[in-house]
């Protein structure tokens, strides 16, 4: 997570800097999201204008800024709504019946799945 | 800019269709839209073809070369690709394309095969219209999307899951000779879902429903109309389309479908319309509360009220606006790929008087049709207006 002290923004280009971490350039960008997230330092890609959105990403969606810098996720978002999947697609076969929600944390909403042993949401 | 009729359409049946190719449905599809339009097939200047997840079902890309031969056309052949919004935007661009005066007749429409597959591949396949790294890995489904957006409805205006399905339980509709039945309590029980009876894919909502069907349409200018002396009173008037952020969570609202508010806008402007000229809608219920977000995108009713429309029989067969009467979606069935065209298809047979519940809207001069993508990351509305 970009440390907001200092210098308030910084550019990301996640994509070149996830390309070397990451083995699938499918997943470059959003796999050190998620790794963020597990360490507690989750973020989302905020422009000038505030608008926020999740990586990997060049150009802010909402206004076409390049100038986008990373912002903390809120700790605690507020679930704005939710689902309880029963048929699930192959990949969350051995999860079903799970919980899906949509959490409003702070720069951007966040789709996740909740599990009944962790206080937040899990992306993935 | 020329008027865009529709000159002839033709459906295959609803349902499951085991043993039938999809290129065998097309063509069934195709020559009974020539039949309708008595339109010559070498007069055919284009083929827009809206099609899914056929390189899923069927291992089959580049199917509309494919169909082209399957139709007998012998022209530039396009597939469009808009998740369940496939087949309206090819329509949509077959109507921009004789409006252009670039071509008087173009073949439009889509195929879908979808039973074919268990449930867990096509729960897989209707899934990737959603975004794969914020949803379909966060455990998001098709269905579970759309439940997302009920609760967020429910908490927005009120409502619950006994709404509007209630009417369909009370009024069942007839489309061509086969009657749609009523859904009994609980829910319909589909093939291989792994869930006990009365409890849907994804709370709160209660049933799944796909099936597999292909359309095809039949659009024309004006001036080839009048020279070639067809019979064709159905006039697209007004196309509208929006595109919006793909994952749900993207969207300025979660209980509204902004990209079908402004599609719609567009339409009626285009058309010289409003929502209150419209006198019969066909629209995009995958979901029971995917028709409650379209009436209200369309402007049929208020913000917070479509929840109530059906039920309180504004929108039923015998209502001031009919809504559905070709069953709709959860009744007759959703090939997503062709979902748009067979709207388009049965409003122009309903505004002609030859549909079977014609009757219901005898006097209808304006209809309008709403197609959505995924969860309305793309919305087109057609409206169709009698001519003359």
């Amino acid at each position: 997570m970009t440390d907001r002290n200092g210098e308030a923004t910084e550019n990301v280009d996640a994509t070149e800097d996830d390309a070397d971490a990451e083995d699938d350039p499918r997943t470059a960008g959003y796999d050190e999201w998620l790794d963020a997230i597990e360490a507690g330092d989750g973020y989302a890609l905020v422009c000038p204008s505030g608008h926020g959105s999740l990586p990997p990403r060049r150009v802010c969606p909402e206004c076409g800024s390049t100038t986008l810098a990373r912002e903390p996720l809120s700790d605690a978002g507020t679930v704005e709504t939710f689902t309880v999947v029963h048929v699930p697609s192959p990949q969350f076969a051995d999860d079903a019946p799970y919980v899906t929600a949509v959490v409003d944390a702070g720069p951007t909403r966040v789709t996740g799945v909740v599990r009944s042993d962790d206080r937040g949401g899990r992306n993935g | 800019m020329t008027d865009v009729r529709v000159a002839g359409v033709g459906l295959t049946r609803f349902g499951s269709h085991p043993d039938r190719a999809g290129r065998d449905l097309f063509a069934t599809a195709a020559l009974r839209a020539f039949e309708d339009a008595g339109v010559a097939r070498e007069d055919v200047e284009a083929l827009n073809y809206g099609n899914f997840m056929g390189a899923l079902a069927e291992h089959q890309g580049h199917q509309a070369p494919l169909m082209a031969e399957a139709a007998g056309v012998r022209c530039p052949a396009t597939r469009y690709e808009s998740a369940c919004a496939s087949a309206g935007v090819a329509v949509r661009e077959a109507v921009r394309t004789v409006r252009a005066g670039d071509a008087d007749v173009v073949l439009a429409g889509g195929m879908e095969r979808m039973t074919n597959l268990p449930t867990d591949e096509v729960t897989e396949g209707l899934a990737i219209a959603a975004d794969d790294l914020f949803e379909v890995r966060a455990g998001v489904t098709f269905p579970g999307a759309y439940a997302l957006m009920a609760r967020a409805y429910f908490e927005a205006y009120g409502g619950g899951a006994r709404g509007p399905r209630a009417r369909r339980r009370e009024e069942p509709r007839e489309r061509g000779s086969e009657r749609v039945r009523p859904v009994p309590p609980g829910g319909v029980r589909r093939r291989g879902a792994r869930r006990a009876a009365g409890r849907g894919a994804a709370a709160p909502l209660r049933r799944l429903s796909d099936h597999g069907r292909r359309e095809r349409l039949v659009l024309v200018s004006e001036e080839y109309a009048t020279a070639h002396d067809l019979d064709a009173p159905v006039a697209v008037t007004g196309v509208g389309q929006r595109t919006d952020r793909l994952a749900l969570a993207d969207r300025a609202h979660l209980a509204r479908t902004p990209a079908a508010d402004d599609a719609a806008d567009a339409a009626y402007a285009a058309a010289g319309v409003e929502a209150a000229d419209v006198d019969v809608a066909e629209v995009h219920d995958c979901f029971t509360i995917a028709e409650v977000l379209a009436v209200e995108s369309l402007g049929l009713a208020d913000r917070g009220e479509g929840i109530a429309a059906a039920r309180d029989g504004l929108t039923t067969a015998d209502g001031d606006l009919p809504v559905n009467l070709s069953g709709g979606l959860k009744a007759k069935g959703h090939p997503v790929g062709a979902t748009g065209g067979s709207q388009i298809a049965e409003l122009t047979r309903i505004l002609r008087g030859d549909h079977p519940n014609s009757e219901h809207v005898a006097d209808a001069e304006v209809g309008v049709a709403h197609n959505a993508g995924g969860t309305v990351a793309s919305a087109v509305v057609h409206v169709l207006e009698v001519a003359e």
